[in-house]
């Protein structure tokens, strides 16, 4: 294994593996609650911070998860509304931060150029400092996603039968805000801020072709999205591609196949659970 | 598993006073009274649009008051943080999760008003087991809600509202939607709860098999209370013994016939 013999190599694999666990963790609820897309508007508005980090020669990570968690509470505040006019808000606050980045990068003596690492992931611009910064909001995202699963389950599943439980509905739904804006900066060295929300959703598409609970939903999901995360890092160590597309483009391929794979069990199911009926409705006419 | 009824208290379960709410800039409650009880079964009828839905939101507070007061178990509402003496079933979302959920997980949720932030226990388990089986769903604990029918998952909002084990049952059209063998699971379900000593106030379309259960029908019109009594009697072809009134319930604003029923 001379892959491992690089010190770049060790801690872009530690960072995949970092992004492949932690994506899919908070990606799952975001999908629940249908806003699969909240990823890449975090993407966008997280360039503004990578150009302040370049800009003011501090760490492009943390000013750029500073820059995403003030857009995620934004945005939450905009959802929390729920003013139809939402989308535009929205749209106004994904594509000024993208702008910003740009303008802000030019004007600090920059090129365009230099933020093209952090839009699609480059394994060679992982720092040692990137992997310690990584390291520790993932411990944050995984403590949230999984050490809160059935309160923030019961928020995105059904958010007014939530309040009438008395949990801190609008606390927990600025919780997942954040996680979501921390988990995409945590995947912006490996798969780039432009190509950060297939993580946080493709693998819980691809594990929900074959489960039907919520549980092992999100655990199947971040197996899948762990392997593609270390595989697609790995192959580009032998093959001269870019992380961020080789590991979104195999996530996907495990999309499909599980797809193919889930018409015959499907079928298998629906034969099951029919078999079951009959059973009972024979009982039904005995009593 | 029913919570052990609290000492005697004959403060109102509920008590909504002049309450006037608005959706938008149209008002939809006129001020309206409601009380209910410990131990009451209350239907609130009404037409759609007539307010019935808003007030029981009202009375969980998901509706805010524009005027008016009301508090819960004698407790000013802004001060009640009581939770788990309530269960609360809304109305059938039609949007299910993007993510696969079965039925035992959605009920697991309603043991969140017991533990919060807590471990799930022992008892929490057994009492979602328990309220799996009240509405006959035990079988199916392990199935996808998004593979039931409208009446079973309607069964199963209503056993994720009885995990809490709560004294108070709020619940809004519990049978819109739901076939009549259901509607039956469903109305025996809620004569166990009665029976143990429940307090239940439903927003209903028609009385329907739970008739018998009913204390007292509130009726709202135009976001007025224009009845507050004995059940209406049912007329016409409704009043006829063994009448099935099966009619699709699907489309909320597609209102069918009005009935004599509340007229």
């Amino acid at each position: 294994m001379d892959i491992l013999d690089y010190a770049f190599m060790q801690r872009a694999l530690i960072a995949a593996a970092l992004v492949g666990i932690t994506a899919p963790a908070i990606g799952t609820y975001l999908v629940q609650r249908r806003q699969a897309l909240m990823g890449d508007g975090l993407g966008h508005v997280a360039m503004t911070g990578v150009a302040l980090g370049f800009v003011l020669q501090t760490s492009p990570v943390w000013m750029a998860t500073l820059v995403a968690v003030v857009g995620a509470v934004g945005m939450e505040l905009i959802r929390a509304r729920g003013r139809t006019s939402g989308d535009v808000a929205l749209a106004m606050l994904f594509y000024g931060g993208l702008a910003s980045g740009v303008m802000i990068i030019n004007l600090g003596g920059g090129q365009t150029a230099s933020l093209l690492g952090s839009m699609f992931g480059s394994i060679t611009t992982v720092a040692t400092e990137d992997v310690t910064a990584m390291a520790i909001l993932a411990a944050f995202v995984l403590a949230v996603a999984i050490g809160l699963r059935r309160q923030l389950f019961a928020v995105c599943q059904d958010e007014e039968f939530a309040r009438v439980t008395g949990l801190p509905v609008r606390a927990l739904n600025l919780l997942i805000a954040v996680t979501a804006a921390v988990t995409v900066t945590v995947a912006m060295r490996i798969v780039g801020l432009l190509l950060v929300s297939a993580m946080l959703v493709i693998p819980v598409a691809a594990a929900q072709r074959l489960t039907r609970s919520f549980a092992t939903t999100l655990g199947l999901a971040m197996a899948i999205s762990v392997t593609v995360s270390l595989t697609g890092t790995a192959a580009t160590y032998y093959i001269n591609v870019p992380s961020g597309a080789t590991i979104v483009l195999l996530a996907i391929g495990v999309f499909m196949v599980l797809t193919a794979l889930s018409a015959p069990l499907a079928r298998r199911r629906a034969k099951a659970a029919l078999a079951v009926e009959e059973v009972c409705t024979r009982d039904d006419v005995k009593v | 598993m029913q919570s052990p009824p609290r000492p005697a208290d004959d403060r109102p379960v509920i008590s909504l006073r002049g309450a006037k709410a608005s959706l938008g800039s149209r008002p939809v409650l006129r001020g309206i009274d409601l009380t209910v009880q410990r131990g009451e079964v209350v239907a609130l009828l009404g037409a759609n649009g007539s307010g019935k839905s808003t007030a029981v939101r009202a009375v969980v507070g998901q509706v805010p008051l524009t005027d008016g007061s009301l508090s819960l178990f004698g407790t000013d509402f802004k001060r009640f943080r009581d939770w788990s003496r309530i269960g609360y079933v809304p109305q059938r979302t039609t949007a299910a999760g993007g993510v696969p959920a079965t039925v035992r997980e959605v009920v697991s949720s309603g043991r969140l008003a017991r533990s919060r932030f807590g471990l799930l226990r022992k008892a929490d388990k057994e009492a979602i087991e328990h309220a799996l089986a009240l509405v006959g769903m035990d079988a199916h604990a392990d199935v996808s809600v998004d593979a039931l029918s409208g009446g079973q998952h309607q069964r199963v909002l209503i056993a994720r509202a009885l995990a809490v084990e709560p004294e108070l049952l709020i619940m809004d059209e519990p049978m819109a939607g739901v076939d009549l063998a259901n509607q039956e699971v469903l109305a025996s379900a809620l004569r166990a709860q009665v029976a143990a000593g429940s307090t239940v106030l439903l927003v209903l379309h028609e009385l329907g098999p739970l008739e018998p259960l009913i204390d007292r029908a509130v009726v709202l019109r135009d976001g007025c209370v224009v009845h507050d009594g004995p059940p209406p009697e049912a007329v016409g072809q409704h009043a006829l013994p063994g009448h099935d009134h099966v009619h699709p319930h699907a489309a909320h604003d597609a209102e069918p016939l009005r009935t004599g029923l509340l007229s």
